[in-house]
């Protein structure tokens, strides 16, 4: 204790003799959840990681969380031709790593060619794979670069803001970074330092090197409850992400540290088991499979309420799998359910559904009761559910809830089947419908109701289907947002998943960190930190 | 009995008394949302006001008390019984047999119970109401809370089998069937009664526990560990102090079956 308090009157006296020589250093601190598995930024997979890797790695397009354009960084032109298959870049001239290695053509090169190379399994690399064949990447001048696929792939140049650009001739590998910070330390389960970026190439309007701060401390912290403690004590700047409660608390105490962003592109959905081989009576495979059964359970949910009670007003009513803050492709022609209960009670009766008393039954007299998992501890959903419990309930619908541990549910839901329905979140990073071909497309894993169909179960998916493709394949923006709201307005007609809300960005900024400009998607409050400033101290011109 | 475990027993006394007449007692059913009433203060309607769901605090409470009280002693006899006839068992034969039990008892000991109970709970038939979901919650605490029970018992049957009067009884030719019945189980009484009044409570704080967790009694069911969920938000609790009335609860019921269950040593002594 008495070392500390030695070593920090040291620091003060330290601080005291360097001022007027140089600015004070400026340091932003906030937590990640859990250690990054990886600094390999080809190999991100996990959220600390793809952390690390927005504030470290260069990128040659990179999507402006704010007005949702994508804005050249290490490339300033670009442009996609063969229908998807190939882009061209010109690169930004003079960059250098922040090794001091110059960044030239042969990087981009390289890059991609560890990026594709399949050894690597890169799973930024996988949305990169649109049929077997090689990846072709060469150098046609001394800052131009072409890269050409052996099929098209969707949002081409949206898919670049996630590669982080790697050196070819730097000997400190992946250390060698071009974003406007470079890690400096890392202790496991403690700590990862980012420091400034001496060589980064931009600049501010007034022509002074950026970024403004000179470290950023990520603090490993797993805990909410000690992570919001912390913040309240001054000891970190920043929590990027606060449910409802936590915003609601720290609002009543510090009103001005608090901020809402708006909707986020996030879901909370239900889904019914559809599968066809899944342990389900026969008489429930028939409810889950009627259309108007799940259309009516869609309109029987007040979502108002779960807004409003649940989410303390931090959120939106979803119409579908676009959320608000998509701006370009949400289908703003749809419109969420009702909730009338006279349209539910229409539903249900041309489902051939019947009121006996106060139980509701179907055709061949079974009594409508089914369950809905979700996840043990999660308060929100349990909210939810209580209160989804009681707007069933006024139709005679008995629904039993049932929280399981999270791999339990998973498993459930991806290997057993063995569930009627599920409430659960989707964390939704991609603004570009190509990024749900993994939910939409009838063949793939994720098409939650009835993943891995060999032929799509239904027309509607079918359609679906062609739909997907066609919106992938083409490079008319124009086009694929008919083709997206088509998809859209089919979901909304099928109700195969049944879109709840879309919780807002709820993040807390200290009122000493200067320019934030919340948007609603990832990193909502540090998008642009090579602009973030901490204190009120004069950064130095560098 | 002192003074201090008449209150006990006066205090246990209300609290069943008032779970179980919860029908007349409460205003209204513990499970209806009244949604524009989300969160409010103790009224004349409402008289421990309503929680975040709008739903009626004191009828929760009755309503969880009668689960948590009446469920819990049945957990505890569950385990008594499964513990006497193992502990009693692997005691009475002794040799090779108590050998595997004691070290079948250590192994189950050992196992971290809450993964099990989590896995356990994991394999629940999907469509389970939340009354059967509650007695099978606490059927599991039951089946999974004998290992320590069986071990004491085990050992105090060990010592009656070793004692004169049953070598004596066991000399005179009686048969090893009425030995057990007659002359063995009679005085393993007072051990029998010792778990199971311990078993009580501790069952009461496992489900608190589990409810914490998200994982004991299932929506709309109340339960203490359901209700001391709110605790959690502490800001909430400094605001509206009387969410703090389960936990008061949950103490003095507790602590009064602590003070009975020195009454029941002394009187076992």
């Amino acid at each position: 204790m008495l070392r500390r308090l030695m070593l920090k009157r040291f620091a003060i006296i330290g601080g005291l003799c360097g001022l007027g020589l140089a600015s004070s250093a400026s340091e932003l601190r906030f937590c990640l959840r859990i250690d990054p598995k990886t600094f390999n930024p080809l190999l991100v997979e996990d959220e600390s990681s793809e952390t690390i890797r927005y504030l470290t790695g260069g990128v040659l397009i990179r999507l402006n969380r704010y007005t949702q354009e994508l804005e050249g960084e290490l490339a300033t032109k670009w442009k996609v031709s063969e229908n998807g298959r190939r882009i061209d870049f010109e690169l930004r001239r003079g960059v250098r790593f922040s090794d001091g290695t110059p960044f030239t053509c042969n990087d981009v090169v390289y890059t991609m060619r560890e990026l594709m190379d399949p050894n690597l399994h890169s799973p930024v690399g996988d949305s990169f794979r649109s049929a077997p064949g090689p990846v072709e990447s060469k150098c046609v001048g001394p800052s131009a670069v072409t890269v050409r696929f052996p099929a098209p792939v969707a949002a081409l140049a949206a898919q670049f803001d996630e590669v982080a650009m790697l050196s070819a001739h730097s000997a400190a590998k992946e250390s060698a970074v071009l974003g406007p910070f470079a890690l400096g330390e890392y202790k496991p389960g403690e700590y990862v330092l980012l420091r400034r970026n001496p060589n980064y190439w931009k600049r501010d309007a007034n022509g002074r090197a950026l970024p403004y701060l000179d470290s950023i401390r990520l603090e490993i912290q797993q805990n909410r409850e000690l992570e919001l403690l912390r913040f309240r004590r001054g000891e970190l700047d920043i929590i990027n992400k606060l449910d409802p409660e936590m915003y609601d608390r720290l609002s009543s105490e510090m009103p001005r540290s608090v901020l809402d962003a708006g909707p986020s592109l996030d879901w909370e959905i239900v889904f019914f088991n559809q599968v066809e081989n899944a342990p389900l009576p026969e008489y429930k495979r028939r409810w889950f499979r009627s259309q108007d059964f799940r259309r009516a359970i869609s309109e029987g949910i007040r979502r108002d309420d779960l807004v409003r009670i649940v989410y303390r007003g931090h959120a939106r009513a979803a119409v579908g799998p676009v959320s608000v803050a998509n701006h370009f492709w949400l289908n703003s022609a749809l419109q969420p359910p009702s909730g009338s209960e006279s349209s539910v009670r229409a539903l249900l009766e041309r489902a051939g559904f019947r009121r006996s008393g106060s139980a509701l039954l179907d055709r061949d007299g079974n009594r409508v009761e089914f369950s809905m998992i979700t996840n043990a501890g999660n308060k929100l959903h349990e909210r939810m559910l209580a209160l989804i419990q009681q707007d069933l309930a006024r139709f005679g619908i008995q629904l039993n809830v049932l929280t399981l541990d999270f791999p339990s549910l998973i498993e459930r839901i991806s290997r057993t089947f063995n569930y009627e329905a599920v409430l659960m979140a989707f964390t939704n990073l991609d603004l570009d419908p190509s990024g749900q071909m993994n939910i939409w497309v009838s063949s793939a894993a994720n098409h939650q109701w009835n993943p891995n169909e060999k032929t799509p179960a239904t027309a509607w998916e079918a359609e679906i289907d062609k739909l997907m493709a066609a919106q992938s394949g083409s490079e008319d923006r124009a086009r694929r947002k008919l083709y997206f709201d088509r998809v859209q307005q089919i979901v909304a007609d099928q109700a195969p998943m049944l879109f709840l809300v879309n919780p807002n960005a709820l993040a807390a900024v200290s009122g000493s960190v200067k320019n934030v400009t919340p948007a609603a998607l990832r990193p909502q409050i540090y998008w642009n930190v090579e602009h973030l400033q901490v204190g009120g101290a004069l950064v130095s011109a560098r | 009995m002192s003074l201090k475990q008449k209150i006990a027993l006066a205090i246990l006394g209300v609290a069943v008394a008032a779970s179980l007449g919860a029908g007349y007692l409460a205003q209204s059913s513990y499970s209806e949302q009244f949604r524009e009433a989300i969160s409010v203060p103790p009224s004349a309607r409402f008289w421990l006001g309503t929680d975040e769901l709008g739903r009626d605090r004191f009828a929760r409470l009755l309503y969880g008390t009668r689960v948590s009280l009446l469920l819990a002693p049945a957990a505890a006899l569950l385990a008594t019984i499964i513990a006497a006839v193992i502990g009693g068992a692997a005691g009475y034969l002794g040799g090779r047999w108590e050998r595997l039990v004691t070290a079948g008892v250590d192994l189950f000991l050992s196992l971290p119970w809450l993964f099990l109970l989590l896995a356990v709970r994991a394999l629940l038939p999907l469509n389970t109401s939340p009354v059967i979901s509650v007695i099978i919650t606490f059927l599991l605490l039951g089946c999974l809370g004998w290992a320590g029970p069986a071990r004491l018992i085990r050992a105090g049957t060990r010592t009656l089998v070793n004692s004169d009067f049953l070598v004596q009884a066991s000399a005179s030719g009686i048969s090893r069937w009425r030995l057990f019945w007659r002359h063995l189980l009679p005085n393993l009484r007072p051990i029998l009664l010792a778990q199971f009044w311990v078993s009580i409570p501790l069952f009461i704080l496992s489900e608190a526990n589990l409810g914490l967790l998200g994982l004991g009694v299932s929506e709309p069911l109340p339960s203490w560990g359901s209700m001391l969920r709110e605790l959690e938000n502490y800001s909430a609790v400094l605001q509206n102090p009387w969410m703090l009335v389960p936990v008061i609860l949950l103490v003095a019921v507790v602590g009064c079956l602590q003070l009975l269950l020195g009454t029941e040593e002394r009187l076992s002594c």
